[in-house]
């Protein structure tokens, strides 16, 4: 049957289908229990007698609120749902078509109740093309997503249009790679289709080593369809037969869900020999990853699938001339190729409309951190920080003050509240010291030390740098050294300084972008918040009363002796004599616990150093 | 021969004939081991005409790879970059104290392995800890042991 019939009868076959129950089975759903939920879904589903269907989902990005179920016909969003909770959602919501006030999410600036995913502000300000079908199809059944229109792009530019054409589309369309430098697709397309060789290799990039990143890991798991079917159509357009998807080893989930995919795209005839009745073949592999973030940089990468011990090469030759095994190879990113199949169905034009100038299109982000609502979004570019911050974030949880959001993982940089209307776009995130990057976007308040911060990421680099070249090696290390040595309250004068010259260093003379981004953290901290690292140095003081060398916990006067600061303290830091608690300072690991929960506010922090237990 | 040597020699051999698989012996030989015994590494480095210092070279780049027997329950805590900014190092300071182990170690009688991982993206549960294949939403440091009570 041709592709296009049957999507449409297993399109009407699903919307036969009257009742339905969407579990979330992305890793954060399920690290809440997703699984039990489901099976006990399936169960009470029978018990009760009722048609309805019980179907896994991928991640829809509302994480905070997890484990998500939906319940369809009414399109109901319910919350935070647990296996007890099952036999009432069948009774009450499946059969009866009631509402489950205490699952909806309420939001907490307007008290608004949403009964449906569109009424949360959460997705109100979203557009999704990437991610559009993640939490909508079974991500381990390619009926679900050929009945959504998967797979059509495939047909239609394997039969439709010659390989310059889909290349031309890609291209109008100012699609820039979403795995964090922005080259633009097209032209590296049209780079690898140039490339003189017989062989030619298609490679996904889903290492994602950043830590708070989980945008890839959600499109593998949640529609690995959309990247095979983008790789395939890359592969049409620049002539290749042969593709790897190298995933790191973390996510085992992913890897599973994409070699099931594979399985069922050949039996279906989409990958493999002459596929849709076409001279055109491809066979597609994927590769584990063995825990290096090193292995996410492209050289690196391709020397990793080499088998041989990974570390980055000087370009030229580019990778479109000379890369897996010396051959020209065409690699992006996961979220790249999830674009794709949308761009060639309705044309490159149609993607153009969102955007800005420079940067086309919609971007995937993974907002984390204090903030209200965690997830995984999708926005269009252009849009401000604090419409993302705020808006589909949710603003700052529990009583904190926003600070600032640091974006592109562990190399990005950090953005004050000062800069919070500037767009978010690769230009304007560049400009301000920061970057793109893979999306990761985190959010601090006032709790978070920006120094700490700073060497939280620069210890992340250092750690994962592959020491090939000398700069990122021991660039990266000295910054440590001093930012290790400020933290423990031993900084001197200077130290700022040094840390500027030897970051600018590490940033110039770098061979790949681990090093050439990796003092980012740090100086844009020093940048936009150098008063901390002074009352580091000088005062031996941490403001935001985080680190836990600096600073004593000290108990006024004013203390009614309530004992529970001793009671929450989770270090039994707080000791007592006959009439007063203190607290032991060598013991105390400054969490903060015994500073919410004290009623008459009474703890505050005095600088100093530490002193070392004896 | 040892059976260490003979299981290596049937896993290596899998991979006969095919170019650019290292990691994927190392990958195979450590889901049958537990980690990279030495013993192993001289067969692969025998079949695949490799020297050992190359293997090593490569297994000891990759985070993953392990050269030394591991516990039976590993306890991996997230320090990914939300896990951090919620308190992270406090919780990993927590359960350094409560198994007498450090970050790395293996507890003696093989029953515990506590380490890191840079970020098992559950940001939104964070901190996070991950007990063999268990992620674990932590609420405080305080209630962290009682994860694994559930094991």
């Amino acid at each position: 049957m041709a592709l296009e019939a049957l999507a449409k009868k297993l399109a009407a076959e699903r919307a036969q289908v009257q009742k339905k129950v969407k579990v979330c089975m992305g890793t954060g759903c399920m690290g809440g229990g997703a699984e039990e939920i489901f099976r006990a879904f399936q169960e009470e589903v029978e018990r009760q007698g009722l048609e309805a269907k019980v179907v896994p989902v991928g991640c829809q990005g509302f994480c905070q609120g997890g484990p998500i179920v939906s319940v369809e016909p009414y399109q109901f969003f319910l919350n935070k749902v647990s296996v007890f909770d099952v036999p009432k959602i069948v009774d009450i919501a499946l059969r009866r078509g009631g509402e489950l006030p205490q699952h909806f999410y309420r939001d907490p600036e307007t008290g608004m109740v949403c009964r449906r995913k569109k009424d949360m502000p959460f997705y109100r300000y979203q557009t999704r093309i990437a991610m559009k079908d993640l939490g909508e199809i079974n991500p381990m059944d390619i009926e679900d997503y050929i009945a959504v229109g998967g797979y059509l792009a495939l047909a239609k530019a394997l039969t439709e249009m010659h390989p310059e054409e889909v290349i031309e589309e890609v291209k109008k369309s100012g699609l820039r790679g979403r795995g964090g430098a922005g080259f633009p697709t097209g032209r590296k397309w049209e780079g690898a289709r140039r490339a003189p060789g017989e062989k030619k290799y298609v490679i996904c990039n889903g290492d994602e080593g950043d830590p708070g990143a989980f945008m890839d890991r959600s499109i593998m798991e949640g529609n690995p369809h959309s990247v095979l079917e983008g790789m395939l159509i890359c592969a049409y357009a620049i002539g290749s037969d042969e593709g790897y998807i190298y995933v790191r080893a973390e996510y085992p989930l992913a890897v599973k869900r994409l070699e099931l995919a594979i399985e069922q795209a050949k039996e279906r005839g989409l990958l493999g020999e002459r596929i849709l009745g076409t001279n055109f073949n491809f066979d597609l592999h994927v590769k584990k990853g063995a825990g290096a973030f090193i292995c996410g940089e492209s050289t690196t990468l391709m020397i990793s699938i080499e088998g041989k011990r990974p570390a980055p090469r000087v370009t030229p030759p580019r990778s479109v001339e000379q890369g897996l095994w010396g051959m020209p190879t065409c690699l992006n990113n996961v979220e790249t190729f999830a674009n794709i199949p949308a761009i060639i169905l309705n044309g490159g034009d149609w993607y153009a409309q969102y955007g800005t100038e420079g940067s086309k299109g919609t971007k995937a982000f993974c907002i984390t951190g204090k903030t209200r609502n965690t997830g995984l979004i999708e926005v269009p570019m252009g849009m401000t920080l604090k419409e993302v911050v705020f808006k589909v974030g949710g603003g700052v949880m529990g009583e904190g003050k926003f600070k600032a959001v640091q974006t592109g993982g562990p190399s990005g940089g950090c953005i004050p509240d000062a800069y919070i209307d500037a767009s978010v776009d690769f230009e304007s995130l560049t400009r301000l010291g920061s970057m793109m990057g893979s999306g990761g976007m985190v959010v601090v308040d006032d709790r978070t030390c920006m120094v700490d911060f700073a060497r939280f990421f620069l210890s992340f680099t250092q750690r994962e740098s592959c020491g090939k070249c000398p700069p990122c090696r021991i660039g990266t290390y000295e910054m440590l050294q001093i930012l290790d040595r400020i933290v423990a309250g031993k900084g001197e004068e200077g130290d700022i300084e040094r840390l500027e010259a030897i970051g600018r260093m590490v940033k110039k003379t770098s061979l790949c972008g681990l090093g050439q981004s990796a003092p980012n953290p740090v100086l844009s901290t020093i940048k936009y918040f150098r008063a901390e690292y002074e009352a580091h140095i000088r005062q031996k003081h941490c403001p935001a009363g985080a680190c836990t060398s600096l600073g004593n916990y000290v108990i006024d006067e004013d203390c009614v002796l309530c004992g529970l600061c001793q009671q929450s303290c989770p270090y039994g830091a707080v000791l007592e004599e006959r009439d007063r608690f203190y607290i032991e300072n060598t013991l105390c690991q400054k969490c903060g616990t015994c500073i919410a929960v004290c009623p008459t506010g009474c703890i505050r922090v005095e600088p100093g150093v530490k002193e070392e237990a004896v | 021969m040892t059976s260490i040597e003979a299981r290596a020699r049937e896993i290596t051999a899998r991979y006969r004939g095919k170019e650019g698989v290292l990691v994927h012996i190392l990958e195979d030989l450590q889901e049958e081991f537990g980690y990279l015994p030495e013993e192993a590494l001289a067969v692969v480095a025998a079949e695949r005409g490799l020297s050992l210092a190359e293997i090593y070279g490569v297994a000891s780049f990759y985070a993953r790879f392990y050269f030394t027997p591991r516990g039976k329950n590993i306890i991996r805590v997230c320090t990914g970059t939300a896990c951090h900014v919620r308190g992270a190092s406090r919780v990993l300071a927590k359960l350094e104290e409560g198994l007498g182990l450090k970050c790395g170690e293996t507890s003696p009688d093989l029953k515990y392995t506590l380490e890191t991982v840079s970020c098992v993206g559950c940001c939104a549960l964070a901190p996070v800890v991950v007990v063999n294949e268990r992620t674990q939403q932590v609420l405080d440091p305080g209630k962290v042991l009682s994860v694994l009570k559930k094991e």
